[in-house]
C-alpha cells in the first residue's frame, strides 16, 4: 500500500491508496456539495444535479455517457448526502484513464433544459417511492425538527414542490459555485497508476474555473421534542430519534461509534436483547453519523403499533441506564472485535476502501491506513465511552413517530 | 489467479466445496440446508422461518445470549435466510476465526436448544417480519407475483402467513428440524483464505457423524391467476411481470442470461433507456433471471406514480416482446465487458464467491471456475442468443400490479 497525493493549480486535490496486488481500480470524484449547502428555494438541487451529471456534456449525449461506462464494464454510480456528492466507478485497471476522463467530463454537465424537465419526473418518482416506503418521511421530519435553523435541517431529495418549482437557471448557478475545484477531490484506490492519474486529471479538470465558496459548520444545539405523525395506511409504527454526537473532526468519534454498536447494533446489542430478541420490535438500531462541525446519533425502531409506547419507554430506560452505568469491558471488547472485523472485510475491496480514504482526506486532511483505523478503535476505554455519554447524552434527543397511531404517550 | 476448487463428500452425504483465495485475509462460508419453505405443510406457512429463528436461540453448551456473543466475539458478519428450497446460514470473517466459527455452527445444526420458553418471542420476531412486508410495496408485489407465477409450492414466501405462524408449535418446529436439517442434501461452501486439508478434517470431525435422514417429497399444486391487481393505498403503482424461461442448470441458461442482460444490465440496457432515461417514467426498473428448483423465469419490476403506471406497463411489455426480434452486436459487447469485470471483481470478495460456489453445486453438482464462466461468456454471440430467443420468445406473461387502481393489460398479450 502506498499513499500518494497531488494538487492541481486550481485547487483540485488528488489522493490515492495504491495497492499493486489489487485486480481492480476504484475512482471517485468527491464534491463537497450536499443538502446543507442549499437554501429552501433550491432544496434538493444537489441530488437533482447528481442525476443531471449523467444527462450529457458539451461532447457527449446522455446515451453516450451510459454507453461508454457500460463499454468499459464499469460498475458505477453516484450518491448525494447532507454534505457531499460522490461520483464513483470501479473498473479493471486498464480502463483507469478512460474512466477518469469520463467521470471528469460528466462533472461539467451541459444542464440542458429539456433533459432537466425529463429528469425532474424521475426525481419526483424517487421522492414518491420513498413516500410509500418505511419510515414514510420520518427521517426528514426528524432532521427538520432536530436541526431547526441549522444547515442540516433540509432533506436530501427536497420535496415534490421544491423540485417541481426548481428552475434550470437556479441549478446552473448552484453548480457554478459548489462545483468549484477547491471543493472537488479525486480519490483512487486499488491498482492505481498515479502518474497517469494526475496527468489525466490535469487534462480533464485543470481548466475548471475557481469560484470562492463557503460552508457554515456550526455545532448543532441540543434539542428535545416529541412528535407523532399519523399515517393511517401504514401497518407498523416507526420511530426515529436524533441526538447530538461528535463531529467528523472530534477525537471522541471513535468512542461514539463503539457506543452506538454496544447500544444499538443490529445484533447482540443492548437494544437487540431488549427489543428484537424478545420479539417486541421488528427492528431497533443505533448509528453514529459524523458531519462537519457536528454529529448525530440516529436511533431507528419499527414495531407493532400497540407495542410502540411501551417500546419507547424501554428505549429510554436503556439510554438512561447506559448514561448512568456506562459500558462493561466485555461489551467494549465485543464491539471492538465487530467493528474491526467489519473494517478489514470492507477494506478487502478497493470499492470499500474508496469511501474511507476519501472521507479521511476530505474531512480531516489525513491519510489513515487500515491499521491506524483499527488502532483508533482498539485504544478506546470504557472511560472514553463514559466521557462521550456525559457530553452527548443519548436521552437528550428529538423523537418522531410515524404510523397508524394518531398519538402516543411520551415516556417518563 | 484461478485456483482449483476442492470438493469432499462425507459418508453421510454432506458436501464441502471450497475455493482458496489466498490473497484475501478473510474467509466466508455458506451452509445450504434442504430446509426451504417448499417443505412446510400448507397450513403451517412460515414454519421454516420460525425453525431458523429458533435454532439461533442457543445450541450445545451455550444459551441464546452466549451463542450470539460467541459469534460476535469472533467478528462474524452473519446472515441467515429461508428461500423456497433452502435454509441458509452464512458468514464472513477473518480467516483465523474460521475453525472456531464452524464449530459453533455445527452446534446449531446438530445440538440446538430450541428452547420452548422462547417460542413466543421467536413467533413475535416472525410476525414482525411478516407485517413489515405490508409496508414495503416493492417487496410485496414481488411476493404476490411469484405466488401466482409458479406452481405451488415453488412461489411461496418464507415469511409465511399469520395463521401459519400463530398455529406453529414447538413440536412442529422440532419435527421440521429433524426432517430437514440433515447432512444429505446439505452443502457447505467456503471461499477465501484457508488450508484445505485442515478444513476438510475439521469439518469431518464436526459433522462427519451427523446422521442422515430421509428427505420429503414435494407435491406440486397449480399456479395462480396470470393477471391480477392487488389494491393498495399508495402514491405509486408497483408492476411485476414474469414469464417462463430456462432454469440455471439448463444448457441454454447463458443464452437467456445474455438476452436478459441486454434487457436490463447497465444504464445503456433497454429497460433503463426506454422506461427511465427517455421517458422519465420511474426511478427503478429491472428484469432478472430467476430459478427455483428446476423452474426458471424472468422477473421484471417497475414502480411508478399511479397516473403513469399504464404507460410504464405498456413500454415494458413492448420491450419484452421486441426482445424476440433479437439482440445486437454492440449491446452484447457492452454486456460482455460488464460480466468480465464483475467476474474479476468477484475475486475480491470471499462472501460473494462462497455464495456462488454453493449455488453452482446445488444446481449443477459441480462448480464453474472463473475460467469456465469466462469461456462461456466468450462463446455467447448474437447468433446463439437470437436462436434461443426465436425458440423461446418472451410470452405467457404473468402480471401483478399493486396500487390504487388496476391497469389495462396491453392488447397484444391479453
Amino acid at each position: 500500500m502506498k499513499f500518494r497525493e497531488h494538487r492541481l493549480d486550481n485547487g483540485l486535490s488528488i489522493v490515492a491508496e495504491c495497492n499493486d496486488r489489487a485486480v481492480s481500480t476504484s475512482l471517485g470524484f468527491f464534491v463537497t456539495a450536499g443538502a446543507r449547502d442549499e437554501s429552501d428555494e433550491v432544496s434538493g438541487v444537489s441530488h437533482f444535479l447528481e442525476h443531471m451529471a449523467f444527462k450529457g456534456t458539451p461532447t457527449r449525449t446522455a446515451d453516450d455517457v451510459n454507453r461508454q461506462f457500460d463499454e468499459m464494464g464499469a460498475h458505477y454510480n453516484a450518491q448525494t448526502s447532507e454534505e457531499s456528492t460522490i461520483y464513483f466507478a470501479s473498473v479493471l485497471p486498464e480502463h483507469q484513464g478512460e474512466a477518469v476522463e469520463l467521470l471528469g467530463d460528466i462533472l461539467r454537465p451541459s444542464l440542458r433544459e429539456q433533459d432537466f424537465d425529463t429528469e425532474k419526473k424521475v426525481i419526483v418518482e424517487e421522492i414518491r417511492m420513498y413516500d410509500d416506503q418505511p419510515p414514510f418521511g420520518a427521517f426528514e421530519r426528524c432532521m427538520a425538527a432536530h436541526y431547526g435553523d441549522h444547515p442540516l435541517h433540509r432533506g436530501i431529495l427536497g420535496t415534490v414542490e421544491s423540485i417541481t418549482d426548481l428552475k434550470v437557471e437556479a441549478m446552473r448557478a448552484y453548480f457554478a459555485e459548489r462545483y468549484s475545484p477547491q471543493n472537488i477531490f479525486l480519490v483512487a484506490t486499488g491498482k492505481v497508476d498515479f502518474e497517469a492519474l494526475t496527468g489525466d486529471a490535469e487534462r480533464s479538470c485543470g481548466e475548471w474555473p475557481v469560484v470562492s465558496t463557503q460552508r457554515l459548520t456550526p455545532r448543532a444545539a441540543p434539542h428535545q421534542s416529541f412528535q407523532c405523525v399519523q399515517k393511517s395506511e401504514a401497518t407498523q409504527q416507526y420511530l426515529i430519534q436524533i441526538a447530538n454526537a461528535p463531529a467528523s473532526t472530534d477525537a471522541d468519534r471513535f468512542a461514539a461509534k463503539l457506543l452506538s454498536v454496544i447500544v444499538g447494533d443490529d445484533s447482540g446489542s443492548r437494544l437487540y436483547w431488549e427489543l428484537v430478541d424478545t420479539g417486541l420490535a421488528e427492528h431497533a438500531s443505533v448509528y453514529h453519523y459524523e458531519f462537519e462541525g457536528t454529529g448525530a446519533v440516529l436511533t431507528y425502531m419499527s414495531c407493532e403499533p400497540d407495542a410502540a409506547a411501551d417500546n419507547m419507554q424501554r428505549l429510554l430506560d436503556v439510554q438512561r441506564r447506559v448514561e448512568q452505568e456506562g459500558v462493561s469491558e466485555t461489551e467494549l471488547a465485543q464491539a471492538k472485535s465487530k467493528v474491526c472485523s467489519r473494517i478489514v472485510l470492507r477494506s478487502e475491496r478497493p470499492s470499500g476502501r474508496l469511501f474511507r480514504v476519501g472521507a479521511n482526506w476530505i474531512s480531516r486532511g489525513v491519510y489513515r491506513p487500515v491499521r491506524d483505523e483499527l488502532e483508533s478503535f482498539n485504544s478506546i476505554t470504557a472511560a472514553d465511552v463514559a466521557a462521550v455519554l456525559e457530553k452527548f447524552p443519548l436521552s437528550v434527543c428529538t423523537t418522531l413517530a410515524v404510523g397508524p397511531l394518531s398519538e402516543m404517550a411520551e415516556p417518563k | 489467479m484461478t485456483e482449483p476448487v476442492h470438493i469432499h463428500t462425507y459418508d453421510n452425504g454432506l458436501v464441502l466445496v471450497a475455493e482458496p483465495m489466498d490473497w484475501l485475509e478473510s474467509a466466508a462460508f455458506c451452509f445450504l440446508l434442504p430446509a426451504g419453505c417448499a417443505y412446510e405443510p400448507a397450513e403451517r406457512a412460515g414454519l421454516g422461518a420460525m425453525t431458523c429463528e429458533m435454532t439461533q436461540r442457543g445450541a450445545g453448551e451455550r444459551d441464546s445470549r452466549e451463542f450470539i456473543q460467541a459469534l460476535e466475539n469472533l467478528g462474524v458478519e452473519r446472515g441467515e435466510s429461508v428461500s423456497v428450497s433452502h435454509t441458509s446460514y452464512s458468514g464472513a470473517l477473518l480467516s483465523d476465526n474460521l475453525a472456531a466459527t464452524l464449530e459453533i455452527y455445527s452446534d446449531l445444526l446438530r445440538r440446538p436448544l430450541l428452547p420452548g420458553d422462547q417460542l413466543d418471542a421467536g413467533r413475535q420476531v416472525a410476525l414482525q417480519e411478516l407485517r413489515a412486508v405490508e409496508d414495503d410495496p416493492g417487496h410485496k408485489v414481488m411476493i404476490e407475483l411469484r405466488q401466482r407465477f409458479y406452481p405451488s409450492p415453488w412461489g411461496r414466501a418464507s415469511q409465511g402467513s399469520l395463521d401459519g405462524l400463530e398455529a406453529t408449535s414447538m413440536d412442529e418446529i422440532g419435527e421440521f428440524f429433524q426432517q430437514n436439517y440433515r447432512p444429505n442434501g446439505t452443502i457447505l461452501s467456503v471461499a477465501g483464505r484457508f488450508d484445505w486439508s485442515e478444513l476438510q478434517q475439521h469439518v469431518g470431525r464436526l459433522l462427519g457423524d451427523w446422521q442422515a435422514a430421509q428427505g420429503q417429497e414435494i407435491v406440486e399444486g397449480p399456479a395462480g391467476p396470470r393477471i391480477e391487481h392487488v389494491p393498495y393505498e399508495s402514491n405509486q403503482t408497483q408492476i411485476g411481470i414474469a414469464f417462463p424461461s430456462v432454469p440455471f442448470a439448463h444448457k441454454d441458461y447463458f443464452q437467456s442470461w445474455g438476452a436478459v442482460g441486454v434487457l436490463s444490465s447497465g444504464s445503456s440496457s433497454r429497460l433503463f433507456t426506454e422506461v427511465r432515461e427517455k421517458r422519465g417514467l420511474c426511478y427503478s426498473v429491472y428484469g432478472t433471471n430467476h430459478t427455483v428448483g428446476k423452474l426458471g423465469s424472468v422477473i421484471c419490476y417497475a414502480g411508478t406514480s399511479a397516473d403513469r403506471a399504464q404507460e410504464t406497463l405498456d413500454v415494458m411489455i413492448g420491450e419484452l416482446i421486441r426482445l424476440a426480434d433479437g439482440v445486437e452486436e454492440e449491446e452484447l459487447g457492452r454486456l460482455k465487458a460488464r460480466i468480465k469485470s464483475a467476474l474479476i471483481m468477484q475475486q475480491e470478495s470471499s462472501g460473494s464467491r462462497s455464495a456462488s460456489i454453493a449455488r453452482d453445486w446445488y444446481h449443477l453438482g459441480r462448480v464453474r471456475s472463473f475460467d469456465e464462466i469466462s469461456r462461456l461468456v466468450d462463446e455467447l454471440t448474437c447468433d446463439t442468443i437470437n436462436a434461443y430467443l426465436a425458440e423461446h420468445p418472451p410470452a405467457d406473461f404473468t402480471i401483478v400490479t399493486l396500487g390504487p387502481s388496476a391497469l389495462e393489460i396491453p392488447r397484444e398479450i391479453s
